[in-house]
């Protein structure tokens, strides 16, 4: 089949702008060597996260928005204390996990939005509960495009050092590290996965393989297991220091709460 | 407690235009074929039909089956013809089911 | 062996094989529906009709390629003027290979506008996805497209998390 070479360039040139195009969508998922696992995905499941409608994280999100207003008896609403979440969450889940004065360790989101809880009177929330997922996605969902920015010195110090320490460890019958994939491997395959840097700007995810959302204590233990090592449980300190480590280590990546993932 | 549904209906339409509407349920969809780690499956339970209402008359329906996503979605058209209501209605085989609704107002 | 993905991938292939030849121990007939269930499914749904189905009409948007076959997206269009005299009445979809070869039968009629739909659907590997679309005279058109799904090594293991 022949055709008109003017055609041919014409193609090439469209094709080329189409993949100039796709980098520059990207670019706001890169942040310096640090790429968002929003880049490893194919396009259809970056386009089921970006599509406001179609992300199911989004009925969580949602969920959150009713519970944030809903007063439990005896006790004070999200809204009552905080207000407008647009407002008042704008930016906290980029900085979480945080030192907490009154814990005197470093908490994660959930944590603090069981703390909240606890002075409402109010039972904490199951982890990977419909309502403490739906809550934290609804708060997440508030720093959206926000650069993840999480202190790492003055009494967090200890805790990021801590953290450093088990992602650098290498554990369970396979013998591996989070880095040894996350770093060492970046871009190379699982049979047909490619690894990402494992990063967590955008939890809690709904993630494909889970048909459902998922916290980041979730992720970590299911990567525990995937590797044939015990797991600590969800909430446990030693979650809390990875997460914190592995939030640094998306410095500046976008908050995108709920990210959609393989 | 009650699924969380999501609805897209145009708030405005003129008449005889072909308007989008989506839908979203927060749903297992569980096909009967998951193991759970103790060895057993978790039985079937799903989504099993969805109705869209225009003004009480049937204008699209959907048999569901397992092979439907988890959260079924989903996307199709209608014809503009009067104000009025759509409606999106979810039956589930525990024999619940759900109902949201948006009004549109067609020029 | 220093390379610990080489390592991981082969224990993994190895346990994969293991789980698969289980699964099929396990569920004769059901891990993988085959032709006989597609042939099932097409045979209630659509009957002799399908005989008669011509092939066309029918644009099936699927990727080429999914990563996950948990969730694929999936639009329909079929050409029609969508009349009261002349419109498409029921959009029928298949995998034939999936356990149960029927996805979803949509019924619709001229108010509709479009024939058209669109929908997350589950894919349990590479397969033949077929749509069958009715005509307000009872006659079938037909179209089909293959899609390749990809599985990565710890998406095959049965995790509790």
């Amino acid at each position: 089949m022949k055709r008109p070479l003017a055609v041919s360039v014409v193609g090439l040139l469209l094709a080329a702008a189409g993949i100039a195009a796709a980098q520059q969508d990207l670019a706001a998922y890169v942040s310096g060597d640090r790429r968002s696992g929003f880049t490893f995905l194919a396009p259809e499941t970056r386009a089921l996260q970006t599509d406001e409608f179609r992300n199911p994280g989004m009925l969580w999100v949602e969920e959150g928005e009713r519970l944030w207003s809903v007063a439990p008896p005896g006790g004070q609403s999200c809204a009552g204390c905080h207000k407008d979440a647009a407002v008042s969450m704008k930016g906290v889940a980029a900085s979480y996990p945080a030192y907490d004065e009154e814990q005197k360790h470093v908490i994660n989101l959930e944590q603090q939005i069981n703390q909240c809880r606890g002075r409402q009177k109010q039972p904490a929330l199951a982890w990977e509960s419909r309502e403490l997922l739906a809550l934290t996605a609804y708060v997440g969902r508030q720093s959206l495009g926000m650069p993840v920015a999480v202190k790492i010195d003055g009494p967090a110090a200890q805790s990021f050092a801590r953290g450093k320490e088990e992602y650098e460890m290498r554990r369970g019958q396979l013998d591996l590290s989070c880095a040894a994939c996350h770093e060492s491997q970046v871009g190379a395959k699982l049979r047909a996965e490619v690894i990402s840097q494992g990063q967590m700007n955008g939890f809690p995810i709904y993630r494909q393989l889970w048909q459902t959302m998922g916290s980041s204590h979730r992720m970590i233990a299911w990567c525990n297991e995937a590797v044939r090592a015990e797991t600590y449980p969800a909430g446990s300190q030693e979650y809390v220091d990875l997460e914190l480590y592995a939030k640094w280590r998306g410095r500046g990546l976008p908050v995108e709460t709920p990210a959609v993932r393989r | 407690m009650a699924a969380a549904t999501r609805i897209r209906v145009p708030a405005t339409a003129r008449r005889g235009e072909i308007m989008e509407l989506r839908a979203i349920i927060m749903h297992p969809m569980e096909n009967g074929f998951r193991m759970e780690t103790n060895g057993e499956y978790v039985p079937v339970h799903i989504i099993h039909t969805f109705v869209c209402r225009y003004n009480g008359a049937e204008v699209f329906r959907a048999r569901l089956e397992p092979g439907i996503a988890a959260n079924p979605y989903l996307a199709f058209t209608t014809r503009a013809t009067e104000s009025g209501t759509i409606e999106f209605i979810w039956l589930d085989d525990d024999g619940t089911f759900e109902v949201a609704a948006a009004t549109v107002e067609v020029t | 062996m220093t390379d610990p993905l080489l390592h991981l991938s082969r224990r993994t292939a190895l346990t994969s094989l293991g789980l698969g030849a289980l699964a099929v121990m396990a569920l004769p007939g059901a891990a993988q529906a085959g032709d006989a269930e597609m042939e099932a499914a097409l045979r209630d749904l659509i009957g002799p009709a399908r005989a008669s189905a011509k092939k066309g009409r029918i644009l099936i948007d699927l990727p080429a390629l999914a990563e996950s076959g948990n969730s694929v997206p999936l639009k329909v269009s079929v050409e029609s003027p969508m009349t009261p005299a002349d419109h498409v009445k029921r959009i029928a979809i298949f995998a034939d290979r999936n356990p149960r070869a029927l996805i979803m039968d949509v019924t619709l009629g001229p108010r509709a506008g479009r024939a058209e739909v669109g929908t997350n659907i589950r894919l349990s590997g590479t397969q033949n996805v077929s749509v069958y679309a009715q005509m307000n005279d009872g006659t079938y058109w037909t179209e089909t497209r293959n899609i390749q799904v990809t599985i990565g090594a710890c998406d095959s293991l049965l995790l509790r998390f």
